[in-house]
């Protein structure tokens, strides 16, 4: 039970600071459940990212169900989802029933513009996670630079070669994917 | 124009709440792309199909919904569900929003451990780990040129700080958002920033 509380706690926290949604609730996800309490570790992590781009559902969910399944089974991914959930819930109803009565919202406006450019540092950190691991395969810049994956930094070359040409999101990850049962099958 | 049999479907009545039960919970199972896809389809049902809500609500509701904490469909979902029928309204749209998510998710964990340690697939997870990596590297890219192009001094300020402080630093995110988050409050209110 008390898992579940502590889930649900954590939830709550990521649900109201994650601001910007989608890539903008990684830092957060990231710095509770890998780094904080290593509930999940960072491989895990990116692998919910990637399967949140094609299954239907918003990634700061779908992070919740999997990271409450795997620690406490269905009440835990309960516990965590309606935790992240409850602080939407709660400034969603403030904020409606605020603009009703008052009008100005100058100051939520004020707050928002300065959260935004926080929001950017935040995402580019956690994306230097996601490059340490495809490069190397660990979580942070590795003593030994020159101990490279060259699998991961092929397909990374080419993924970002065909995301700045547009390719879809769910067609890059499904290619990328065919490259490495490749190119691991071939033995780089 | 909303269908005339439609309108006789008002706000409130058990009829309503499975409709938008049904409605919402089907569009949250079945739409892959997030908060942008989710909410037009749901302007559809709502707006077009039963006139439960006019075009300007919902647009105020989606700028509202972007710009608060947590998942913005979740948001939505709840402010929707509120304009429509109060707290009962909110209660349906969100349990609808949040339940196709946690069914999928919770199958796919324990289908995870099962094959997370086959080779063959660890290498197509690799592979799919670089093309992730590729996607969030672009995201920043971009967002990083817009802020920059913008040329205000303050945000791009606040962005090195929070970014050094993070890398070099190691502080708390928490304490970096409330400290921006104060900035903002007090210095970045002038209509240009927005």
């Amino acid at each position: 039970m008390d898992i579940c509380l502590l889930l649900y706690w954590e939830f709550c926290k990521i649900g109201l600071f994650c601001i910007g949604g989608g890539y903008a609730s990684m830092p957060w996800i990231q710095a509770a459940v890998v780094d904080g309490y290593h509930w999940l570790t960072m491989s895990e992590f990116i692998d919910i990212f990637t399967i949140s781009q094609m299954t239907p559902g918003p990634i700061g969910i779908n992070a919740a169900t999997f990271a409450g399944t795997k620690i406490a089974g269905i009440p835990g991914s309960i516990a965590a989802t309606v935790g992240f959930v409850t602080p939407s819930l709660i400034l969603c109803l403030g904020v409606t029933w605020l603009l009703k009565k008052y009008g100005d919202i100058s100051a939520i406006k004020g707050i928002l513009n300065g959260l935004r450019p926080a929001v950017v540092a935040l995402m580019l950190v956690a994306g230097l996670s996601f490059l340490y691991l495809s490069i190397w395969n660990v979580e942070t810049l590795p003593e030994d630079i020159s101990a490279v994956d060259a699998k991961g930094i092929i397909i990374l070359v080419l993924a970002f070669a065909a995301v700045r040409r547009k390719m879809g999101v769910i067609s890059l990850l499904a290619i990328s994917g065919l490259l490495g049962l490749i190119l691991g099958v071939v033995g780089l | 124009m909303p269908d005339m049999q439609n309108l006789t479907i008002r706000p409130g009545s058990g009829r309503f709440y499975w409709i938008l039960f049904k409605s919402t919970f089907l569009i949250s199972a079945f739409t892959v792309g997030g908060g942008m896809v989710i909410i037009p389809l749901l302007k559809v049902k709502f707006v077009d199909e039963y006139g439960w809500l006019d075009d300007k609500e919902t647009l105020d509701i989606v700028a509202i919904a972007q710009s608060m904490p947590g998942v913005m469909a979740v948001n939505a979902a709840i402010m929707l569900g509120y304009r429509m029928s109060g707290l009962s309204g909110t209660l349906v749209t969100l349990l609808a929003t949040i339940l196709p998510p946690l069914i999928t998710m919770t199958i796919i964990a324990y289908f995870y451990d099962l094959f997370a340690h086959n080779q063959y697939i660890q290498l197509l997870l690799k592979g799919m780990q670089c093309g992730a990596t590729a996607i969030i590297i672009n995201v920043v890219f971009n967002l990083v040129k817009k802020l920059f192009k913008k040329q205000l001094a303050l945000p791009i300020l606040i962005f090195l700080g929070t970014m050094i402080a993070v890398l070099a630093f190691d502080v708390n995110l928490m304490y970096c958002v409330l400290a921006d988050a104060a900035i903002g409050l007090l210095l970045l209110r002038d209509a240009k920033y927005n």
